[in-house]
């Protein structure tokens, strides 16, 4: 189970290997990376400000992957979250889900995703390419695919 | 007690941490949040709109009922946007 919240970038393909290097146990291993999109609706978008709450973020997410270990049999969990000054194309975050079988593997880095949207103290303040800046708004459609690992659970 | 602001909760403040006495009277995050309007300005503005502001005590989310203490830290902040 590792968390880690860092300005810098981070190697998908060197920390996927070192999560389940080792462990002959497990057979399948699920990942998403959130990258920083180039527009926010018809807006074309220059960079992002992902500002968060140190100390309630790694609190925060510690909880997320216990949960996720609660509800699927996991050999590893991962998830790496950046903050700072982020541009088009840049990547965010990095969750990942290791099991001995795909099912729990897909479904546990659903969920980690789902749930760190919702629940992690992050906000994302978005510039335009014109120096315009705002904030993001929370969207229904990120509380409604939390809200199913209720109603599934 | 230690409050935080994140977000635009923070820009509109115009602080992002300050530690305070606990004001008369407050005992839970609903009266602490009303004190918080009183004191004017920026923080009126903050929380003109109670709905949109979320509130963790000792960095757990909490319910506007929970009590606060002077030893708490409280923070305010928008509806999460990660991942």
């Amino acid at each position: 189970m590792t968390i880690k919240v860092q300005a810098e970038d981070f190697d998908v393909g060197a920390e996927l290997v070192a999560l389940t290097d080792g462990d002959h146990g497990v057979g399948g291993l699920c990942s998403f990376v959130g990258l920083v999109r180039d527009m926010a609706g018809t807006e074309p978008i220059g960079a992002m400000t992902l500002e968060h709450y140190p100390g309630m973020t790694e609190k925060a997410l510690v909880e997320i992957e216990a949960e996720a270990c609660e509800r699927w049999p996991l050999s590893s969990t991962l998830i790496i979250h950046r903050y700072g000054r982020l541009e088009p194309g840049d990547r965010i975050v990095l969750v990942a889900a290791a099991s001995a079988h795909r099912g729990a593997a897909f479904e546990a880095c659903e969920f980690l995703i789902d749930w760190l949207k919702t629940k992690a103290p992050f906000w994302k303040l978005e510039e335009t390419a014109d120096g315009e800046a705002a904030w993001v708004e929370a969207r229904d459609s990120d509380d409604d695919a939390a809200q199913r690992w209720n109603s599934n659970g | 007690m230690k409050l935080l602001y994140f977000a635009w909760v923070r820009e509109k403040t115009g602080i992002g941490e300050e530690t305070i006495t606990m004001p008369e009277g407050v005992t839970t995050v609903e009266d602490l949040v009303s004190w918080m309007i009183t004191r004017g300005g920026g923080f009126e503005a903050a929380f003109a709109d109670k709905s949109t502001v979320r509130v963790a005590v000792n960095q757990e989310y909490a319910k506007i009922d929970w009590p606060v203490t002077d030893d708490d830290e409280i923070a305010f902040f928008p509806p999460v946007t990660g991942g």
